[in-house]
């Protein structure tokens, strides 16, 4: 709020180390007033009231194409990662305090394995936090944001499992119990994720069937979504896990089936209390630290601590990326690595779980909270203040090899797309047969069982273009009527045929503002802060356009191509972002192509078809006058007699249908304007 | 893998092109599956409308380009060899194989990527071959404005693509003559690295 204000400020320091910062001012007056500490963050609060609405926003905006095409990355990163993680720190500390390093402290290995498992998670919290001053390639995003959220299923698993053993004390742990630790994590992870899944059908039923209370639907969204955190939490499952996956899966459906303001009411009311619960949520973490009696300073704790998790983090990193290259279409290259290494940041969890700790069981429970403290506050302001540095400067090592040449840049363009449309054409995307196998038992069971008749109709992509590029040339068909004259339109069929390329680029132009205008002088700032999610592919960038070129033809052309190739499909770019809402340009985009090359491929149909049968066209239309508007979804009855190619795929039954609809289209028209003009005739006598 | 060998003996001539290709069986087999789930009628050739059928396909820019890229001249169809020796040239150079002198240099490496002449099949070669669509061995300015218009946004305006085209042959046209050769694009696109862009990673 305050911070959105200072724009230039919080593009240095990120958010949420602004928030902490607040937040220890807040405290301090609070000490000051109150002797001692009257608010903090505790474990209920925190696990039950801020956590699930930002793990709910997460979910619902996630992208599920992007994140499934990773899962496997992901997956590795969170479950080995972290145990990694949580073993290493846990050992290491173990080890120094062996060796001396700590002093006289009352700790054993057990309670120094807890404290490496809670310590070791990546926070979802921070992650967003910092990744959305950051702008980073998709891949490396979704990979560092789903593990910081599918995380969760193995720290809960390791911190009740040690928390456990503690209570048993090191004498009683044989191999039965590490077995069913072992098998605790299956159970809770999948036994979350099945609870979110059912909680998503729910939801998506529910939504199917509220059609008359359209007003109320977005609050059963909230009711069932954080239901279904509250149901896992209930069975000791993982319920981050659950949430997470209850946003993921509802989302497509519940987006069909509600009405779009219901839709929109959704997506807004979710920023707000996301954002509002990572505000407190930092707020209060800054304020906790505003509590001498928390504090127990141990220079060796923390400092191992700090420099462990940060050592063991690369490590990690960079030992897994090294195996998953192995199996990667794309590999991860180092700088994604290290980035992601760098980005491994810990927050609000970590000091929620330390919190949770029993007094009794764990003597230097003060010590760890301290510690989990100082380490929250490190990664999140120091990482993130510096994060940004730190890609500005490796990226500047990157591209400061080439300034590609206009050739250079469109030859890029053109690779990339050869690339996308060869592999359409050889079918290879990763693991095809299983994807095309759920693709179709989706389309056909959960679409049927989940959205609304009418929802599923609308979603039939073709139809929906060619329907919109009917509307369009209607449209156009009829204001060139308009234009000329409604009569002259009637009589003269041969001039019936509108230009529709022309038309089409023309309205283009009209509309949109000459770009070659706008880029001339230093108020060029507007339009590129407008079209904000240009980004070169794959690369680090910055937030800002750093332009420093002035004006000159060079400059323009390459601004142009930069600003307005179409980009891959592999490129298209999904930002997750608490505050901002983007608009799907990337489906735009994509319609857009979609239907200059229906159009383009429409019109050499149509010449071919033309050359071959002129004189037919005045009988089809009679004919076709009264025939119903076509599905072209394959059952369409009509197999076009005068057909050049002679074949029945599906494609040139849409042509045809098409062009049977435009054709009865027509003849509406011109019915409707014979009547209307008889009316006018009428009217003046 | 029986069903790979049974598959195997039903495509002619498959040694040959195993060999020339660099592919294995176990791509060839599954090349083959994706031959017949598009040729519908099992013709045993694939025809543009076939290529059309890919819904994908109608969202890139370049996709019609790239369907004629499959048709030589002349070809109304394309039939399992010619596809896979098309497919050949985006296979990722095979670092492992041991040179052997005496076999064919594979498709796909590096030299055959930049060599001319065009009756070597190189995939700066397609690459060519989609924005000269009238084959005279030149990009002239009008082809140049063709692709460029269906890669860039509608909202860019007429003279913005004429200034770009020609922007773009003025960098790349070394001997002026107003459009660009084989040899010009050759040499504009050595920064680019290729083999990067081009390898895709088929199946195991």
């Amino acid at each position: 709020m305050v911070v959105e204000l200072n724009h230039s400020l919080t593009s240095v320091i990120p958010e949420s180390a602004l928030l902490i910062l607040i937040g220890w001012i807040l405290g301090g007056i609070i000490y000051g007033a109150d002797k001692m500490q009257t608010f903090t963050l505790t474990p209920t609060v925190f696990f039950f009231y801020l956590l699930p609405q930002v793990i709910l926003d997460a979910g619902y905006f996630m992208p599920n194409k992007l994140f499934f095409s990773n899962m496997g990355a992901i997956l590795v990163y969170a479950v080995i990662g972290t145990c990694w993680n949580a073993a290493t720190v846990g050992l290491g500390l173990w080890g120094c305090w062996l060796g001396g390093a700590m002093g006289d402290i009352d700790i054993g290995l057990l309670q120094f394995l807890l404290f490496g498992s809670l310590i070791a998670a990546v926070d979802p919290v921070a992650v967003i936090a910092v990744f959305e001053e950051v702008h980073v390639n998709e891949v490396l995003f979704i990979m560092v944001f789903g593990e910081s959220l599918l995380n969760d299923g193995v720290t809960v698993v390791l911190f009740n499992v040690f928390d456990a053993f503690v209570s048993l004390g090191g004498a009683e742990i044989d191999a039965v119990e590490i077995i069913k630790g072992i098998i605790s994590f299956f159970v809770v992870a999948f036994g979350g994720s099945l609870v979110g899944i059912i909680f998503a059908l729910l939801i998506s039923l529910l939504t199917r069937c509220t059609k008359n209370i359209q007003i109320i639907e977005p609050g059963f969204i909230f009711i069932l979504g954080y239901l279904s955190y509250l149901t896992a939490e209930m069975l000791s499952l993982s319920a981050i896990l659950s949430i997470v996956f209850c946003g993921i899966c509802c989302q497509k459906y519940i987006n069909a089936n509600m009405d779009e303001r219901s839709v929109t009411t959704v997506r807004y009311v979710m920023k707000v209390f996301a954002n509002g619960s990572e505000t407190i949520i930092f707020v209060f973490l800054g304020i906790s630290a505003i509590d001498p009696a928390v504090w127990v300073w141990n220079t060796g704790f923390i400092l191992l601590t700090l420099l462990f998790i940060f050592v063991f983090r690369f490590i990690g990193v960079f030992l897994l990326t090294w195996i998953l290259n192995k199996y990667r279409l794309v590999p991860l290259e180092f700088i994604d690595q290290v980035v992601m290494s760098y980005g491994g940041l810990r927050g609000a969890v970590a000091y929620g779980l330390v919190a949770m700790l029993d007094e009794n069981k764990f003597k230097e429970k003060n010590l760890m909270v301290s510690t989990t403290l100082i380490v929250v506050y490190f990664t999140v302001m120091l990482q993130g203040i510096t994060m940004k540095p730190l890609v500005t400067w490796l990226k500047v090592k990157r591209a400061a090899v080439t300034e590609l040449t206009l050739a250079e840049k469109i030859q890029n363009r053109t690779f990339d797309h050869m690339l996308v449309a060869i592999e359409d054409i050889s079918g290879q995307i990763g693991h095809n047969y299983m994807r095309d196998k759920w693709h179709n038992f989706e389309e056909r069971w959960l679409c049927w069982f989940l959205m609304k008749p009418s929802a599923r109709k609308s979603r039939d992509y073709i139809f929906n273009i060619f329907h919109q590029l009917n509307l369009k040339d209607a449209m156009s068909y009829v204001k060139e009527g308009e234009r000329r004259g409604s009569l002259a339109f009637v009589r003269n069929e041969t001039k019936a045929d509108v230009d529709f390329n022309k038309k089409f680029r023309a309205s283009f132009s009209e509309i949109m503002p000459d770009i070659m205008a706008d880029n001339m002088g230093p108020d060029h700032v507007p339009l590129s802060s407008i079209l904000q999610d240009i980004v070169p592919s794959v690369c680090l960038v910055m937030h800002e356009q750093d332009l420093t070129m002035r004006e000159s033809e060079d400059f323009n052309a390459h601004h142009l191509l930069q600003q307005h190739l179409y980009r891959g499909r592999k490129q298209h770019r999904h930002r997750y972002s608490r505050s901002h809402l983007e608009t799907n340009r990337d489906e735009n985009e994509v319609q857009e192509i979609f239907q200059r090359t229906m159009r383009s491929r429409l019109e050499s149909f149509k010449s071919a078809k033309m050359g071959v049968a002129p004189a037919k066209k005045i009988q089809t239309k009679h004919q076709k006058k009264d025939k119903p508007q076509k599905m072209p979804n394959g059952n369409s009855s009509d197999k076009s007699k005068n057909h050049p190619y002679g074949d029945k795929g599906t494609c040139s039954l849409l042509f045809t249908s098409l062009l049977h609809y435009m054709k009865w289209l027509n003849a509406c028209f011109e019915l409707i304007i014979t009547l209307e003009s008889a009316v006018d005739f009428v009217v003046r006598l | 893998m029986g069903s790979t060998n049974s598959t195997l003996s039903k495509i002619p001539n498959v040694e040959e092109l195993m060999q020339e290709t660099g592919f294995t069986p176990a791509h060839i087999v599954r090349l083959y599956d994706r031959f017949e789930a598009l040729d519908k009628e099992k013709t045993g050739h694939l025809r543009p409308q076939d290529f059309g059928a890919i819904n994908r396909l109608a969202m890139n820019p370049i996709g019609d380009r790239i369907i004629g890229a499959f048709f030589s001249p002349g070809q109304e169809t394309v039939d399992f060899h010619s596809f896979v020796r098309i497919l050949a040239h985006f296979r990722p150079a095979d670092k492992k194989r041991p040179k052997d002198p005496s076999m064919p240099e594979p498709v796909n490496s590096r030299t055959s990527k930049l060599k001319y002449p065009p009756l070597v099949f190189s995939l700066i070669s397609v690459a060519f071959q989609l924005y000269d669509q009238d084959k005279d061995g030149k990009i002239s300015r009008a082809e140049l404005l063709q692709v460029l218009r269906s890669m860039l946004e509608m909202q860019v305006t007429e003279e913005q693509l004429e200034s770009i085209a020609d922007r773009t042959i003025q960098e790349a046209d070394l001997d002026k003559d107003d459009a660009i050769s084989f040899e010009e694009f050759r040499k504009s696109l050595e920064k680019v690295n290729i083999d990067h862009k081009m390898s895709i990673r088929f199946l195991r």
